[in-house]
């Protein structure tokens, strides 16, 4: 009776968005007598953090500090439209309907700044922290507080902006499957290495090393949570959790976390994470959405390495020891394959 | 444990904004950490009454009769609530989209199709009150042959789950049973293959296991409107639903959600706020209807299990000419979101790889169990566990090392995939190179020169030449062309009776780039793609609801 190291690799790539289109999003952005802004959204923040990015991309497109927007979501009275936070489709679709609203508030901020400073508008720029002066000549300035404040108290104009994301409808056809299905795709790539107890059937993982490619890291933390987050619930899937664990058969179905089977604190494994940013052309600031695609490399890289380490195959999910130990017995024995050491591959042929 | 690998296509990107890219906290981690962060369920009004479900102990029975007699009497019921008391008591959840038949309803009069279906509804002083009730509530079953299995539940004679798809399978387009990828001829390149690897892979059933569980609690307002505090991910959807289940103007609705405990895609279905809001209604007070732990993990609707088969066939040199998938979807007993994420993972197929021949036949099937949702990945987790798993058997029929034989078949910018449009904004070749120089494993000399930028094209970008395209799983009966069939009212869908013969003429298949949706500018100088011109408004009078997402009513017309 022995322990069995071994690897498992799987890569992935994941659809932004619900994937035939059809999905709006919409904003309002609008700015308070002192130069503050809120966005009004109807989106959902479900820990991912939506409120929080879309603050980031209204607060770099409005060109004024993220200290000066607040995102109020989720009232049906006030926000406008959202199909929904779901099919990663927050950062995406939402996110690029608030830059389109924060541009068009931002254009009539600069409009009343460029009246208040006797220039044209397309003459001046903003510097991030609440100013706006004239490109090449940063004296003759005004705070958005000021251009704000001049806007609704001199001029009479509102500094807002209403913005939409919807990427049309594709059709499917029946015959072919022909479709448009998605704009946008995030990848990853997972190496899971798995201990193997050829007595009990259990399988630990030891460690992750991955790789996603993720679109514009938009919050390198918001990224991170979603990353280790997800490759655990992946991990999950992969050897603990079922609603029908003898399923298609409904018995034994758990109620409750004593029954319903995750790994505990001790159980996880250290997760090695490198983010790759290739920019979504059509992504706000170029990003794509992490959320759910980071969960799915983990169950095949993890079967794959049980597979190394004692030679069983599991393809039904999850990957219970008491499979692993049928698996073990109807080969007689563990049956160790180290297709991936850190040398050189030791391939079948 | 992360680091930032900002080498890999740098000239793709502006690093130097003001706030993105920067690990700016949360706007809302000081009520989170502190605890208060309001949930719908901190709404607790005064004299809130508390909801609770009758439901099915069978897998599959009519219902002969419910007797409510003795619950009304219980202590503390204020009222019960039968299917006939549910203004519009049949839905489909993507009819918002007009996609799908109505299927479900809120409380079924007639019969059960999964242990758990709920039958009648209890409103009570307290919960524990309504749970007693809930005992006391006597109907009369009989019990009817079930099905759980996908592949039991396709074969001739086999239970039927629900009438509005007599056949186990929901219907795509009106026109067939499944849903079909054609793309060149699979079954021309095995015979030409070195080497066929097949495998049958199972996706198990999973709970989305938020902390907070489903639901919602709802009050009426002033001016004769009603307030739903919700914790749905879709605060419109659920609007919708609940507006079209009233047969209420949505403006008579007020939805407020936003801050959610978990939801991993469990919190779409809308379950709640329409008994919420009806036990409103019904009483003129505040109402509460949301899971315990036992519901949300086995009423629940949670990821769905999948089955999936793969055949490949691969040349001596490691390159995949041919794959070919047969997948069945477990629905459960009701559609929801799974016809929907089939096409997703049909548009996904074969996976990150460019191989000349695909076909896949996928199939909604509806068994005896919890209706299947929405997950974490829906559409595309289940069958990515099976490719890649496959991919793992296939490396090993040919001779080579997983990542090797990952990179060779990798799709790269301007190939042509199997749903017929151009691939771009690749990466998936430098995620397998970075996590190799990682892990130490040693890759050829072409694994390590490749990329997805330059390789790609050419060759790559042609369509095959020819496809072979089949009429299997064709079926008649549904109206041809429509997902929907218009005009479904209060009373049950029923197929029409329509010879495929005789269906609208089929328009002619638009051409890719009357369907590509315009790439929008990229960013800061971002315009909005041009909106769609909307259809014209159909001559509907029988649809529910206000919030009809109209312009999503291309897929009517195949």
């Amino acid at each position: 009776m022995a322990m069995h190291r071994g690897r498992g690799f799987a890569s992935i790539n994941y659809p932004i968005g619900m994937n035939l289109g059809g999905d709006p999003s919409q904003a309002l952005v609008h700015s308070n007598p002192d130069g503050k802004f809120t966005v009004a959204l109807s989106s959902i923040d479900l820990g991912q953090g939506m409120k929080s990015v879309t603050r980031q991309i209204a607060a770099e497109t409005l060109g004024i500090p993220v200290a000066d927007v607040y995102v109020d979501t989720a009232d049906s009275d006030t926000g406008p439209h959202c199909m929904g936070s779901f099919a990663s489709r927050g950062t995406h679709r939402v996110g690029n309907a608030v830059i389109q609203a924060a541009q068009e508030a931002r254009a009539v901020m600069l409009e009343a700044a460029a009246e208040e400073l006797e220039v044209d508008a397309t003459d001046l720029v903003t510097d991030g922290r609440g100013n706006i002066h004239v490109k090449g000549a940063s004296s003759r300035s005004i705070t958005t507080m000021a251009a704000c404040q001049a806007a609704q108290f001199k001029q009479g104009r509102t500094v807002s902006g209403r913005g939409i994301f919807l990427i049309p409808l594709s059709e499917v056809d029946p015959e072919t499957g022909e479709m448009t299905p998605v704009s946008c795709f995030a990848h990853a790539a997972m190496l899971v290495e798995v201990e193997v107890d050829d007595e009990t059937g259990e399988v630990s993982v030891l460690d992750m090393q991955s790789a996603y490619e993720v679109g514009r890291a938009l919050n390198p933390r918001l990224v991170e949570q979603q990353l280790v987050g997800g490759a655990w619930m992946g991990m999950s899937h992969a050897l603990w959790e079922t609603t029908e664990p003898y399923y298609p058969d409904r018995s034994h179905g758990p109620v409750d976390f004593n029954n319903y089977l995750m790994p505990g604190p001790g159980d996880l494994a250290p997760h090695h994470i490198s983010v790759l940013e290739r920019p979504a052309p059509d992504g706000p600031f170029g990003g794509k959405g992490p959320g759910e695609m980071c969960a799915n490399p983990v169950l095949p890289a993890v079967a794959n390495a049980v597979y190394d380490a004692v030679g069983v195959r599991i393809d039904e999910l999850p990957i219970t020891p008491e499979k692993v130990l049928r698996g073990i017995r109807a080969n007689g024995g563990a049956r160790p394959k180290m297709r991936l050491t850190r040398t050189q591959f030791t391939g079948a042929r | 444990m992360i680091e930032f690998r900002k080498e890999f296509f740098a000239n793709e990107r502006d690093d130097n904004l003001n706030e993105i890219g920067k690990p700016t906290r949360r706007q809302d981690i000081l009520g989170h950490v502190t605890g208060r962060s309001p949930y719908f369920d901190d709404h607790l009004f005064e004299g809130l009454l508390h909801i609770r479900c009758v439901r099915s102990p069978h897998h599959h029975a009519r219902i002969r009769r419910i007797d409510v007699s003795a619950a009304e009497k219980m202590p503390g019921v204020v009222r019960v609530l039968l299917g006939k008391d549910v203004p519009l008591n049949l839905n489909t959840l993507l009819s918002l989209l007009d996609f799908g038949l109505d299927d479900e309803p809120v409380l079924s009069t007639t019969k059960v199709a999964y242990k758990g279906e709920p039958v009648a509804a209890i409103i009570a002083e307290s919960e524990a009150q309504a749970r007693a009730a809930v005992l006391a509530v006597k109907v009369d079953w009989e019990v009817l042959p079930h099905v759980l299995d996908v592949e039991d539940a396709v074969k001739p004679g086999a239970p039927v789950v629900c009438d509005v798809y007599p056949s186990n399978k929901f219907i795509y387009h009106g026109k067939f049973d499944h849903q079909k990828l054609r793309y060149g001829d699979v079954e021309d390149a095995f015979a030409r293959a070195d080497h066929i690897v097949e495998g049958r892979y199972q996706m198990s059933p999973i709970e989305q296991a938020p902390m907070e569980t489903c639901g919602a609690i709802a009050a009426p307002e002033v001016n004769d409107r009603f307030v739903c505090f919700t914790s749905t991910q879709g605060l419109f959807f659920s609007l919708g639903t609940a507006a079209k289940l009233l047969t209420m103007p949505s403006s008579r609705l007020h939805f407020v959600g936003g801050t959610v405990g978990g939801g991993f895609g469990g919190k779409v279905d809308s379950m709640h706020e329409p008994l919420a809001i009806l036990g409103a209604m019904l009483t003129g007070r505040p109402c509460k209807y949301a899971w315990d732990r036992e519901e949300e993990m086995q009423v629940g609707a949670p990821r769905g299990a999948e089955r999936w088969y793969i055949k490949d066939g691969i040349a001596r040199d490691g390159r995949i000419l041919a794959r070919k998938f047969t997948g069945y979807f477990d629905s459960g007993a009701y559609t929801r979101l799974s016809s929907y994420a089939i096409i997703k993972g049909v548009g996904h197929l074969p996976g990150p790889y460019t191989i000349p021949n695909v076909y896949a036949d996928v199939f909604c099937v509806y068994t005896n169990r919890t209706p299947a949702t929405a997950m974490r990945g829906f559409g595309i987790t289940g069958v990515d566990f099976a490719i890649e798993a496959h991919m793992d058997k296939g490396a090993e029929m040919a001779g080579l090392n997983p990542i090797d034989f990952r990179i060779l078949n990798s799709y790269r910018d301007g190939d042509m995939k199997a749903h017929r449009r151009l691939a771009k904004n690749c990466a998936l070749v430098e995620c397998c190179q970075v996590v190799a120089e990682k892990g130490g494993v040693v890759l050829t000399q072409a694994s390590r020169a490749a990329t997805s930028l330059l390789d790609g094209g050419g060759e790559r970008a042609r369509l095959p030449s020819r496809t072979a395209t089949d009429q299997n799983g064709i079926v008649s009966g549904f109206k041809g062309g429509n997902y929907a069939k218009k005009g479904g009212g209060a009373s049950a869908p029923q197929p029409v009776a329509l010879p495929i013969a005789a269906s609208a003429p089929t328009p002619a298949y638009p051409s890719p780039a009357s369907v590509r949706p315009a790439a929008p500018t990229y960013q800061p100088a971002a315009t909005p793609p041009p909106a769609p011109q909307p259809p014209a408004p159909a001559a509907d009078t029988a649809r529910h609801g206000a919030l009809r997402f109209s312009s999503l009513s291309g897929f009517r017309r195949r």
